[in-house]
């Protein structure tokens, strides 16, 4: 097994007796890594991810499940990973931006068509949108112009004015072959 | 301010008896006499108010228990009289039910509205409940459909009409060793839901993603001209999910005339309390609620 993160470091924080509550072995898998870290069970996956395991492709807009910079998938679901404590997170799949690319020398088909449309700008937002774009396209591979505007609403942006994000998850799903004309449904 | 991670304690629960185990400690009882509520474990189900207060260190601090993995929670099943809905059922899993969107449209609707998707993904009935704000957005629906709910402590189980649960500002008829593990819906005659009307309209500062200003739920049974079974519920004009019998009273068995459908906003305009705070004001919120009951009972020309 495989393991990401810096034990040395939880090691570090357990033995210098900062935390008086016990701590957990947290055991999940990450980006398709199996993966252990010590953390306080009420500490947030977003900072576990960022602080303990350095993944901070992962942003912190709001802290309170209303930007989605923090979107992350949880056993393929999207969900706010500011508002779900550690303990939540045992023995589950997490998926994280870094974890979307196919490899290092291929973006993955969402990733691309931001790139190609323009739908990021300076990119706080974008991790997020990628993977409610993502969430959105597995349970809806060709959604209409409102399942778009819905599978993205718990996502903010402050540059692009959405139109570009809009257009980008269009051109991921032409990407994968079909067009998106008139959606059926 | 963030919180400070040492002053919590958080352990998951796996089953039902091992989490009503731990509630009962410090309850008071045969355990030993009753400890302050930093002491008690209290629950967190899909964290989507808890983790907001806890992120903004206003999360009193204390023992947390979770119980996002209990099975016995889970599950929304059909019976011919009744939809169970385990605490646990999340707002995706209520709008995406078949049934519920046939017989019980309105809770259908109020987990559509509420939130994104990232919302619908972990926040749960039972939590919406619990956690008694008057501006939710699922009371309203549960109390049209007379919903019930089961609370379970190591002490025994106990059935509770929802309309009598929430018993002031977030003060409710739930003891602290108990949980809520299911919500029941009594399913109407084949009949009776063939000729029913169902109402729900949520209205805020922006169409999605914002707090409600006044939520209103309704429904009747049309029985020829008149109307029977009618059920008028809001939220966020009063201290609780408000149900109005005085109301329904003046409905119950009338046509709704014009001179029926005032005389019945005026009564809800007497029967509900808003107030004044950072949403809304209590005048616009009066006028909301009888605006949309006026369109509520538009419906009974439509259908
Ligand atoms: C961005 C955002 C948008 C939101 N939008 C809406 C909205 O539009 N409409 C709306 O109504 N709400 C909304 N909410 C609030 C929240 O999502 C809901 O109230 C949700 O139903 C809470 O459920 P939960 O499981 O996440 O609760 P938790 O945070 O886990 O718990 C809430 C309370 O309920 C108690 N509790 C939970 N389960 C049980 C149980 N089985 N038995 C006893 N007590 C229990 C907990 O102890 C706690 O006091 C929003 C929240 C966020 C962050
Ligand atoms: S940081 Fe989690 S939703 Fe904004
Ligand atoms: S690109 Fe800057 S917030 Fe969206």
């Amino acid at each position: 097994m495989s393991t990401h993160g810096h034990d040395s470091h939880h090691a570090t924080t357990t033995s210098s007796g900062t935390f008086t509550r016990p701590l957990i072995e947290l055991r999940l898998r990450v980006n398709g890594i199996d993966t252990v870290c010590v953390v306080h069970p009420m500490a947030r996956l977003l900072d576990v991810l960022r602080e303990s395991l350095h993944l901070s492709g992962t942003k912190e807009g709001c802290g309170e499940g209303e930007c989605g910079a923090c979107a992350v998938l949880l056993n393929g679901e999207l969900v706010c990973s500011c508002l779900v404590p550690a303990l939540q997170a045992m023995g589950t799949e997490v998926t994280t931006i870094e974890g979307v690319a196919p490899s290092l020398a291929t973006l993955d088909r969402v990733q691309q068509a931001f790139v190609d449309c323009g739908g990021a700008q300076c990119g706080i937002c974008t991790p997020g949108m990628i993977l409610a774009a993502k969430a959105l396209l597995t349970r809806c591979p060709q959604p209409t112009e409102a399942e778009i505007r819905e599978g993205l609403a718990g996502n903010l942006c402050r540059c692009t004015g959405y139109t570009k994000i809009f257009s980008s998850v269009l051109r991921a799903c032409q990407a994968d072959g079909a067009t998106t004309e008139g959606g059926e449904r | 301010m963030r919180a400070y991670l040492p002053e919590y304690e958080a352990v998951s629960a796996r089953t039902l008896v091992e989490a009503l185990t731990l509630l009962a400690q410090g309850a008071g009882g045969l355990d030993g006499p009753a400890q302050p509520p930093g002491r008690r474990w209290q629950p967190i189900a899909g964290g989507t108010d808890l983790m907001v207060l806890f992120s903004a260190g206003k999360l009193p601090a204390g023992r947390y228990l979770d119980i996002w993995g209990i099975e016995e929670l889970r599950g929304i099943t059909v019976a011919p009289s009744h939809i169970d809905l385990g605490a646990l059922s999340t707002f995706t899993q209520v709008r995406q039910h078949p049934l519920l969107a046939c017989e019980f449209s309105s809770l259908t609707q109020a987990a559509i509205e509420s939130g994104a998707i990232a919302i619908q993904n972990r926040g749960t009935l039972g939590g919406n409940i619990a956690n008694a704000s008057p501006a939710a957005d699922s009371p309203p629906a549960l109390l049209c459909y007379d919903a019930e709910l089961e609370l379970v402590s190591l002490r025994g189980a106990r059935w509770v009409p929802y309309a009598e649960f929430h018993t002031g500002y977030k003060q409710m008829q739930r003891a602290s060793d108990e949980l809520i593990v299911r919500i029941r819906l009594p399913r109407l005659s084949a009949v009776e839901r063939e000729r029913q009307v169902h109402y729900y309209r949520k209205v805020g500062t922006r169409k999605a993603q914002a707090i409600s200003k006044v939520c209103f739920a309704g429904s009747f049974v049309r029985d020829g001209e008149r109307l029977s079974r009618v059920r008028i519920a809001l939220g966020s004009v009063a201290p609780i999910p408000l149900r109005c019998p005085r109301t329904e009273a003046v409905l119950e068995g009338a046509v709704p005339t014009s001179a029926v459908i005032a005389a019945a906003q005026e009564v809800l305009g007497s029967e509900i309390a808003p107030i004044d705070d950072i949403r809304s004001t209590q005048d616009y919120r009066r006028t909301v609620a009888q605006n949309l009951l006026f369109d509520f009972l538009a419906q009974a020309a439509l259908h």
